[in-house]
């Protein structure tokens, strides 16, 4: 085709005039699968670039040879939401001689439109792309292979980055319609044998947790929804994906079914639960940044309900159009709650990072109804402690917080605990949780922190929020 | 009552966060022999450190004629367990034999009299003999139906419907009442089948006993609302116990509600209807006052 | 006391696996995902356990799968009356 954008790898690079110190970006929507990062990464230290600021919009276990590109100083800064497995293990311990930025996903929108964080090239997997660059998470043909439905968070890259490869493993014929990237915003398309592992970009079927206790917090998160005062017909919400938060979405169900109640929409990341309930009928439209599983990757492929936005459209505090501002209730988890409701998504009891920042604080701090979904204890590990090992997501944000030893509210919000007690359930205090943890497990020896700072978490105005320290063996 | 195994840690530390009425740690059944030893001290340390809150205590030992009975009641009642529940109970001298066990131990410590029994009933002969069991001692708080080797004894299977249990159920209830003691039934062990537990939660609600023994927190909240009392007959239980009072301050005999006479079985259905509800949470206590 | 080598406990979540063996004082070897919080606690435990039962020379290796205290307890005392063939309780 004429004006063909179709390039080899070193070709797109050689166009972009990418040096030394520059930012280059990714998106994580292939998630355990992803191989764009390491296959891009691998060919520009053969390449001989030195000193890359690598921005995505998070890192998982996957990501670990990128250990090695770090101490050859090929990759020297890192911003991300989130860091897994060896490659944060080895942050955690100071690889790195800069610290690593942490910003949520609205945070991240908010910083690249505003240009605080800059983006040279960015190399953006897609699973159907055409010659041009009109690029999609959706499946355009029958060799598609690598499918993730929504590009949200690829989207504020594709729009802002000075120069923006399309790295695809199917070609399909122009116009790749409809798009989610546009092919004016696209200088190099690349085709490459595989942008993912489908098997773990999602996963295929609805799995219900059996574990008594999420069952039991997801029974105890629902009553605390319905009686919240906001459930009521043509409300939103957003859930996490962790078991508890997932399983929410039943209860709620029922009881939407029961009274006749209906949601305009859901938000955030998608999943096969929430197309459940959409094609029910019980939710009006779903408003996705991320597709989770393969039910709401194939649903935002057919459905024109089923809309995707972008990390700014869904989460950006400076965009008073964004999402977040119109949400209604979030259900999320936590790694830590401190008495305070200051939350930690992102390190670890033992100090070593082990999460991400996702959409946490910018869901917590524009929804009108925030609940921690968390228990008291994973093992002999706190989850209600005096002070979060890692400020996330700031307690004024955070409404309720709901345990297997009773549900805490934030005591901002007295209007909620007073119709949660009415509706006979029963609180406890902040500080009863706390110490009821520290009377079953003992008090724990602080971490072993080090003086080096390893990680900024900036919040999603772009202020410092917290610093997170090297761990010491 | 909810059966957790007693050499499980992690279901022991929070069997208590699911809100069963009681608790029973087994030591019998669903710990093998090698592990006796080790689930004994599971136990009596799990009862001696995890605050339960106001859940009642159960364990269930190993049969006295056993080499494990008697050591699990004294690590038990040195625990300071609630209740011990004695597994395949088929006479009185049974019950006579651990309250000696009981009292040995108690003696020891100096406080006899603390520890319960509950007899489990899971054969012929004990059914033939169970108002004996159930009024074998004054430690005695109920007794408790074990259908497995109950039916493996009759030399029939279990079905669904449980008529092979009718005979078993309807003794125990009147023995409990016989005796004045409480009466609990067998545990429904498939979990993924919902509605016939439903059903038969609600049969044996009917034949009158005072609750199931369940094996997964998942079945107890059906065991609630099966036994939560409805509200038309809390809002009539609440308006004969008003009736009494009124009949009461004026120093009336007869008490009359809606224009019926009130006997004493009603007054007492009325009574047990309200402890029932505020069990189950639906009233609130200082609302009564 | 002599001591012949045991074990007690699982790899089960929330519990602990408790192996003994004979040494010269006590000595503990401590695998566990808390170590960092809770290695100093856990370890104390053990060897307090131990010497409330009248161990003073044992090597103990336990491999920690967030246990509470009593749980511990309980897997050390399980594993020293294996490994001594005396128990706890009356006969």
């Amino acid at each position: 085709m004429r004006n063909s954008k179709v390039v080899t790898l070193d070709e797109a690079i050689r166009r972009s005039g990418l040096k030394d110190g520059m930012t280059i970006s990714f998106h994580h929507h292939f998630r355990g699968g992803d191989k764009v990062v390491n296959m891009v990464v691998a060919r520009l230290a053969e390449m001989g670039f030195k000193n890359l600021h690598l921005a995505a919009s998070s890192l998982s276990d996957v990501h670990s040879p990128l250990i090695e590109y770090i101490r050859q100083g090929v990759i020297t800064k890192i911003s991300t939401s989130g860091l897994r497995g060896e490659l944060a293990n080895e942050i955690s311990h100071g690889l790195m001689k800069e610290p690593v930025v942490f910003r949520s996903h609205g945070g991240r929108g908010s910083a690249i439109a505003s240009g605080v964080l800059h983006i040279d090239v960015a190399f953006l997997g897609a699973s159907s792309c055409d010659e041009l660059g009109n690029a999609s998470g959706c499946p355009r043909s029958e060799n598609a292979k690598s499918i993730c439905g929504s590009l949200g968070y690829a989207l504020p890259d594709a729009m802002y980055a000075d120069h923006v490869v399309i790295l695809t493993d199917d070609l399909v014929a122009y116009p790749n319609v409809p798009k989610s990237i546009s092919a004016c915003n696209v200088e190099s398309v690349v085709v490459v044998d595989s942008v993912g592992d489908s098997s773990k970009i999602s996963s295929g079927a609805i799995r219900d947790s059996k574990n008594p206790r999420d069952i039991l917090l997801a029974k105890q998160a629902a009553k605390v929804v319905i009686n919240s005062g906001y459930f009521k017909d043509g409300f939103s919400i957003q859930t996490g994906t962790g078991g508890a938060s997932l399983a929410v979405v039943k209860y709620i169900r029922e009881s939407m079914l029961e009274k006749g109640i209906k949601a305009s929409f859901a938000l955030g990341g998608i999943t096969a639960h929430m197309v459940k309930l959409h094609e029910e009928g019980l939710i009006g439209r779903l408003v996705d940044v991320q597709s989770f599983d393969k039910v709401a990757a194939e649903s935002i492929a057919t459905d024109q309900t089923h809309q995707e936005v972008s990390s700014i459209e869904y989460a950006s505090a400076d965009h008073a159009g964004s999402a977040v501002h119109a949400l209604d209730m979030v259900i999320l988890s936590a790694l830590e709650v401190d008495v305070d409701f200051n939350v930690n998504v992102l390190v670890g009891s033992d100090g070593i990072i082990r999460g991400a920042v996702g959409g946490h604080p910018d869901t917590a701090e524009d929804s009108a109804l925030s609940i921690i979904v968390c228990p008291l204890l994973r093992g002999r590990i706190p989850c209600i402690v005096p002070k979060v090992t890692t400020l996330i997501t700031p307690g004024k944000g955070v409404d309720v917080v709901v345990t297997e030893y009773g549900i805490a509210v934030n005591p901002r919000r007295p209007e909620i605990a007073e119709r949660l007690s009415a509706a006979g359930l029963k609180l406890v205090d902040i500080k009863d949780l706390a110490a009821k943890a520290v009377a079953m497990i003992g008090e724990p020896d602080p971490i072993p922190f080090g003086d080096k700072v390893v990680g900024l978490v900036v919040d999603r105005h772009g202020e410092l929020l917290d610093e997170i320290h090297n761990v010491l063996d | 009552m909810m059966f957790v195994p007693g050499n499980n840690p992690g279901m022991m530390a929070d069997a208590h966060i699911y809100g069963p009425d009681s608790i029973m740690l087994d030591l019998e059944d669903s710990v093998t022999m090698a592990e006796k030893d080790a689930a004994r001290l599971l136990v009596y340390n799990a009862l001696k450190s995890i605050d339960y809150g106001g859940t009642e205590m159960v364990v269930r030992i190993n049969p006295l004629s056993t080499p494990y009975g008697k050591k699990d009641v004294e690590a038990v009642v040195k625990a300071g367990v609630d209740v011990i529940r004695m597994p395949k109970t088929e006479t009185a001298d049974e019950v006579r034999e651990l309250e000696a066990e009981i009292v040995k131990v108690e003696t020891e410590l100096g406080c006899v009299g603390r520890t319960r029994i509950m007899a489990a009933i899971e054969s012929a002969l004990g059914i033939v003999n169970a108002f004996e069991i159930a009024s074998a001692s004054t430690r005695m708080m109920g007794i408790a139906l074990g259908a497995e080797d109950y039916t493996a004894n009759l030399k029939t299977p279990r079905t669904p419907e449980g008529s092979e249990l009718l005979l078993a159920r309807e003794t125990i209830v009147v023995a409990a009442r016989a005796a004045g003691i409480a009466c609990f039934d067998t545990v429904y062990s498939n979990l993924d089948d919902m509605e016939t537990f439903r059903k038969e939660v609600e049969l044996i609600k009917n034949l009158g006993f005072d609750g199931k023994s369940i094996i997964n927190p998942r079945q107890i909240e059906v065991v609630n609302e099966v036994f939560a009392p409805k509200q038309k007959d809390i809002d009539k239980a609440l308006r004969i116990i008003a009736a009494i009072k009124e009949a009461r301050a004026k120093g009336s005999g007869v008490i009359a509600v809606n224009g019926k006479m009130v006997d004493r079985p009603v007054v007492l259905r009325a009574e047990r209807v309200v402890a029932l509800a505020i069990a189950s949470g639906i009233l609130n206590e200082e609302e009564l006052s | 006391m002599e001591i012949k080598n045991a074990m007690a406990g699982t790899l089960e979540s929330g519990d602990i696996m408790v192996r003994i063996a004979p040494g010269d004082g006590l000595q503990v070897d401590l695998q566990s995902s808390v170590s960092a919080r809770f290695g100093r606690q856990i370890k104390s435990v053990i060897t307090e356990t131990l010497r409330g039962l009248g161990i003073e020379n044992a090597y103990v290796q336990a491999t920690d799968k967030g246990a509470l205290d009593c749980t511990i307890r309980a897997r050390v005392t399980a594993a020293a009356v294996r490994a001594t063939g005396k128990d706890v309780w009356k006969d």
